[in-house]
């Protein structure tokens, strides 16, 4: 497993955001964590992606241990991510945007600027590539901040509800995206409510319901689970 | 953004070189010659402040400390121990730029106002702490010895000499803030400025990358505080390390153009234009009018200008340049 994360717990206060959360990502692999608003994938992702530490548990990424380590310390053993709001940097070209993250592996301005027309035309931006990234249309911003964190070569990708706010079209075009990115090599760990964009792509789901995984399984298998039918239409 | 080569930029430039070391022989009176100069060293001192406040967002408000730390390390070892300023100048940027990283260390851990604030303090302190110590003259401050002078030990009985100093040393600067912006780093900066989470996620460490941008800007001002030093042959702690001299350095850069190379440049001439016009048209009654004068700028750049003189030209040219593709 390229990813694991055993018995993981999240307390804020009195709050249990996550409890005893226990899932892997295989190389390559595409999971997909759904669940109800407020059933802790956020949380969850924050701590996978070190900008938050878990009360208890581990995870550990390709061997080591990362609970705890700060989004710097991920970014650097292959952790990739995207955030649920778009956080370009506002002033700069979507190009430059992409040669932030391309400066981790290589300091050569050249060689940035080259590797971020790459990664642009992976997710079809070339021609917004000087364009400046507070001017970009929400899916533009979306694909812009997949670019971004693939330019830091990840081994994992956490995308954060790329999918949320674009229309079916665009919707079509970013399950594109992230067939590309796996046929990359590059595992997927997707947060996702639009069901259209994670049923098509994810090898795997697991479903997190008040905190807890309720389910686990392939989209087929999940799709007809009682629990999970339950916990999305609130029968009893 | 990517800025096309204008093929007129380079001759333009060199006529604005020879014109800049020419005046002196045409600017003659040593009145002229010392406005000249403080308006080279002002400009040299934001476009310092600018690599630290305006690419890396940082605002700092006692950069004196950093410039005072050179002008006393200069002045020590040269009146303590007899050291050239060809070695004490670096050597009080190496001094500043430590000062910077202690610091930075703490205050780096706030942000946004918070930041400006701590810089303030410790300025304060700083400050106080010179105008306490004994050796480093305290309140009284340290003349420097003028029985020695000539290119070895930088002091002059002239003023041409400084003014080439100075216009040496703004290039330098400017040298250095053209490379970091060109470099990865100004791309750090500029991410670290913008949203700090997603540099985060990229791997920037907040915390060093700042302190990089801190050093080298409180090394580059520590050898404008030198040069001061050499200039006025006096300092005091009101003098270098005084919290209004940090003001109108981050003033300079703010009103120029933040993040922007020749920003501070231009602040610096109409500061320093400002300051010295209403000293003569009001002479002694005019104290105080230029701090007046200031205040209104600040409010005026606050609402009208946030991106500063530069930013404004820059939006004109771009939406004049929009214009005829549009239609």
């Amino acid at each position: 497993m390229l990813l694991e994360v055993e018995g993981l717990t999240r307390r804020f206060g009195g709050l249990i955001a996550n409890d005893s959360v226990s899932f892997g990502v295989a190389a390559g692999e595409i999971v997909g964590l759904i669940g109800p608003n407020g059933a802790g994938k956020t949380t969850l992702f924050n701590c996978i992606a070190g900008h938050d530490a878990p009360s208890e548990g581990r995870i550990v990424f390709a061997g080591r241990d990362m609970a705890g380590a700060g989004p710097e310390r991920c970014a650097r053993a292959g952790i990739g991510r995207t955030f649920q709001i778009a956080h370009s940097f506002g002033s700069m070209s979507a190009r430059e945007n992409v040669m932030v993250g391309c400066f981790l592996r290589d300091w050569s301005v050249r060689s940035a600027r080259r590797r971020a027309d790459e990664l642009l035309e992976f997710v079809e931006l070339s021609p917004r590539a000087a364009v400046q990234a507070a001017a970009l249309t929400i899916s533009e911003q979306r694909r812009l901040a997949v670019a971004r964190a693939l330019a830091i070569d990840p081994r994992l990708l956490l995308l954060d509800e790329a999918m949320a706010g674009l229309n079916p079209q665009e919707v079509r075009q970013a399950v594109e995206v992230v067939r590309r990115i796996r046929s990359r090599g590059v595992a997927c760990l997707i947060v996702e409510h639009v069901m259209e964009g994670i049923m098509p792509v994810a090898d795997r789901l697991i479903v997190l319901d008040y905190g807890r995984k309720i389910a686990e399984g392939t989209p087929d298998q999940v799709s007809r689970d009682p629990k999970v039918l339950a916990a999305y239409l609130g029968t009893e | 953004m990517i800025r096309r080569a204008e093929p007129l930029a380079l001759p333009a430039a060199l006529a604005l070189l020879a014109a800049l070391l020419a005046l002196p022989l045409w600017l003659r009176s040593p009145a002229h010659q010392n406005l000249a100069i403080l308006m080279l060293m002002m400009a040299q001192l934001g476009v310092a402040w600018n690599i630290l406040g305006g690419y890396a967002g940082q605002i700092s408000l006692g950069h004196a400390a950093f410039s005072g730390i050179g002008a006393y390390t200069t002045t020590l070892l040269l009146m303590k121990a007899g050291i050239s300023p060809w070695i004490g100048a670096p050597a009080g940027a190496l001094a500043a730029a430590a000062a910077g990283l202690v610091i930075g260390w703490p205050c780096f851990r706030l942000s946004g106002h918070y930041f400006a604030m701590a810089t303030i303090a410790v300025a304060e302190i700083i400050q106080i702490g010179f105008g306490n110590w004994d050796y480093a003259g305290a309140a009284v401050g340290l003349t420097l010895p003028i029985d020695r002078d000539g290119w070895t030990w930088l002091i002059f009985a002239s003023k041409a000499p400084y003014y080439y100093l100075a216009l040496g040393l703004l290039a330098l600067t400017l040298l250095v803030a053209f490379a970091v912006e060109r470099s990865f780093l100004g791309y750090y900066f500029r991410a670290i400025k913008d949203d700090p989470d997603a540099a985060r996620s990229l791997g920037v460490g907040l915390a060093r990358y700042k302190q990089v941008a801190l050093a080298l800007s409180s090394a580059l001002s520590a050898l404008g505080g030198s040069l001061y030093a050499l200039k006025e042959l006096y300092i005091d702690p009101p003098s270098v390390l005084s919290t209004g001299l940090s003001i109108k350095v981050a003033l300079v850069a703010i009103l120029g153009g933040v993040g922007t190379l020749f920003g501070p440049v231009i602040g610096a001439a109409i500061l320093t234009g400002i300051e010295e016009s209403t000293r003569t048209l009001l002479g002694g009654s005019g104290r105080g009018v230029d701090l007046v004068i200031y205040a209104l700028l600040i409010i005026s750049i606050a609402v009208y200008y946030p991106a500063g003189v530069l930013g404004w030209v820059g939006a004109r040219l771009r939406r004049r340049a929009a214009r005829p593709a549009a239609r």
